[in-house]
């Protein structure tokens, strides 16, 4: 299988900081990979590099087999984070746009799935329109052109559950269809609609796999305390990090017997449970040294 | 007036739409209470009734004196022009607290969700999630016994969600009643209650439990998605269909397809539901 977007050995460096280092990264046809990280840990600069709106310090990266440029462009489709549409002007103005961009031929006509629904919007612009239908814009504009490589920049964020499960219907079509995906997401319940999964920290590539991969049979303890405002404080004091679930906690990177002494006289019971996506990937990018969040 | 806070059957209409349809919400105090829905379903509507920032139409709010309540809005109510610590000096002035206690908490709070560091940059050129953060504990500096917030995770990134989870809970085991707004379901379901929302109207409510034990009919997980009527009965999941079954009973024949729902299936059901998909 060849890949449709490789990247080796990249890095990139602004000034003293190392924004992203050395990775290795391939999105194959069909693929959905996602890819995690926390603010500053470099998903946006790998991203840009990807589009080709920046360069590498070092490395290369490879779109359809050769240096990202204009023409690889246009067997891409990109939803940003801000969407990129058009405020002022209605779904069908900003569809007409993106077909005059990318000229004749270039917009597969009937190829953006929900093309038919947007139309019954009018002569509504698209700022004036719910973010959920916003979204479907942005992505039926970005689909228009039957792109090989998708690139989704949180592509769900602030949709309701069902609305959410109905963009990635679209987002699996389009890899059914032979599409290879690039989703980032901060919500890990959503990453594990992917293949495959990469999870970055500072930089670097810490973690890669399938959700189940990643997570490794960890364990965290779980806290089931009638007052569980007494264990969270006493579990605090005895310098635990601890989470609140339902009317539990949960305690990651503890073992049952250091949240039995934390706990010292509160009446709980205390058990080992499979860690979350979440979790692990909490304990995955805290290895690395803290600053991540100085550089968002 | 005292606790339990929460509104009882408030109506609110902006124009001829309906933001919220006779919606009650109990927030009991030291309990992290979820408001759950899409864009448009009338969270922040709510929010603000509770907060006090809208006056319903009908209906009755209960909520304690305004500087007993804290309140993050969608907009987060930081000024950009100020520094964090700045902005928490203001909050506490508003407040009325000693300066003292304000700067003992805040620096209590800014180390446990991560800010120290950044006490003296501006507000405005904080990340999404910092900011996040520094809102959250601007609105209960004062250990209020309500707190209000309006979204505080969505768009954060799962560190600064974490800090902000931590200082949610640390709100509620001091006491403090919290209801939050959140279109997260995992983060609904480590809340003690959810009130689930669709155009104005409750979908469900109770515990996570309660909601999950409430769902009609049956869910199968299968491979590929369903042909026909069914198609609009099922939606993807982690790599797979879920198909709802609406008929009463068990599941039949496909004994072996059939799981278990948590509560993002739950909320999805209820969606198709009223939608009319049964």
């Amino acid at each position: 299988m060849s890949a449709l977007a490789a990247c080796a050995g990249v890095t990139k460096r602004f000034g003293a900081l190392t924004a992203v280092s050395d990775v290795d990264l391939t999105i194959g046809p069909g693929e959905i990979v996602g890819l995690l990280g926390a603010n500053g840990a470099g998903k946006t600069t790998l991203i840009r590099m990807l589009l080709g709106l920046l360069a590498t310090t070092h490395g290369e990266v490879t779109l359809f087999g050769e240096a990202p440029s204009r023409r690889t462009r246009r067997r891409l489709g990109y939803v940003p984070q801000g969407l990129g549409l058009y405020d002022d002007l209605t779904p069908a103005e900003n569809m007409e746009f993106t077909e005059a961009v990318f000229g004749p031929g270039g917009v597969v006509s009937g190829a953006a799935p929900l093309s038919g629904e947007l139309t019954s919007y009018g002569r509504a612009t698209v700022g004036s329109l719910p973010l959920g239908v916003q979204r479907r814009v942005a992505f039926a504009q970005a689909l228009s052109h039957r792109p090989d490589l998708l690139i989704l920049d949180e592509p769900t964020s602030g949709v309701d559950p069902l609305g959410r499960a109905r963009l990635w219907e679209t987002i699996a079509e389009a890899a059914e269809a032979g599409a290879g995906v690039l989703v980032t997401t901060h919500y890990m319940e959503e990453a594990q609609e992917c293949g495959r999964l990469v999870v970055m920290a500072d930089g670097r590539v810490v973690a890669e796999g399938t959700a189940a991969d990643i997570v490794g049979g960890r364990q965290v303890v779980a806290v089931e305390a009638e007052n569980w405002p007494a264990a969270f404080t006493a579990l605090e004091a005895a310098g635990l990090q601890v989470a609140l679930a339902g009317r539990g906690l949960r305690v990651p990177g503890a073992d049952t017997a250091e949240v039995r002494r934390g706990l010292g006289d509160v009446a709980a019971s205390v058990r080992e449970v499979p860690a979350t996506l979440e979790e692990r990937f909490f304990e995955l990018t805290q290895r690395v040294p803290a600053a991540a969040e100085d550089a968002a | 007036m005292s606790g339990p806070w929460g509104t009882e059957e408030v109506c609110v209409s902006y124009g001829k739409t309906v933001a919220l349809d006779c919606v009650s919400l109990t927030a009991p105090a030291g309990q992290v209470t979820a408001v759950v829905g899409g864009d448009g379903a009338g969270k922040s509507t709510l929010l603000r009734c509770l907060a006090g920032a809208l006056a319903p139409d009908s209906g009755t709010v209960r909520r304690p004196a305004k500087q007993r309540a804290g309140y993050l809005p969608a907009s987060s109510g930081i000024y950009p022009d100020l520094t964090v610590a700045e902005n928490l000096d203001f909050r506490a002035i508003g407040y009325g607290m000693s300066r003292q206690l304000a700067r003992e908490r805040a620096r209590e709070y800014l180390d446990r969700a991560g800010l120290t560091s950044a006490a003296g940059r501006l507000a405005g050129q904080l990340s999404g999630g910092m900011r996040q953060k520094l809102a959250v504990i601007a609105a209960m500096l004062h250990q209020p016994e309500l707190i209000v917030l309006d979204e505080p995770t969505t768009g954060v990134d799962p560190v600064s969600r974490s800090g902000l989870w931590w200082l949610v809970t640390r709100a509620a085991a001091e006491g403090c009643a919290v209801v939050l707004a959140t279109t997260y379901l995992d983060e609904a379901e480590r809340c003690a209650s959810v009130l689930v929302l669709d155009a104005g109207a409750v979908l469900a409510s109770g515990t996570a439990d309660k909601i999950v034990a409430a769902m009609p009919g049956s869910l199968l997980a299968v491979a590929a998605k369903p042909e026909g009527e069914a198609a609009g009965r099922s939606w993807r999941r982690a790599g797979q269909w879920r198909v709802w079954d609406p008929s009463p009973g068990p599941a039949g024949t496909r004994g072996d397809d059939v799981i278990t729902p948590d509560l993002q299936d739950a909320v999805t059901v209820a969606a198709l539901a009223s939608a009319g998909a049964a």
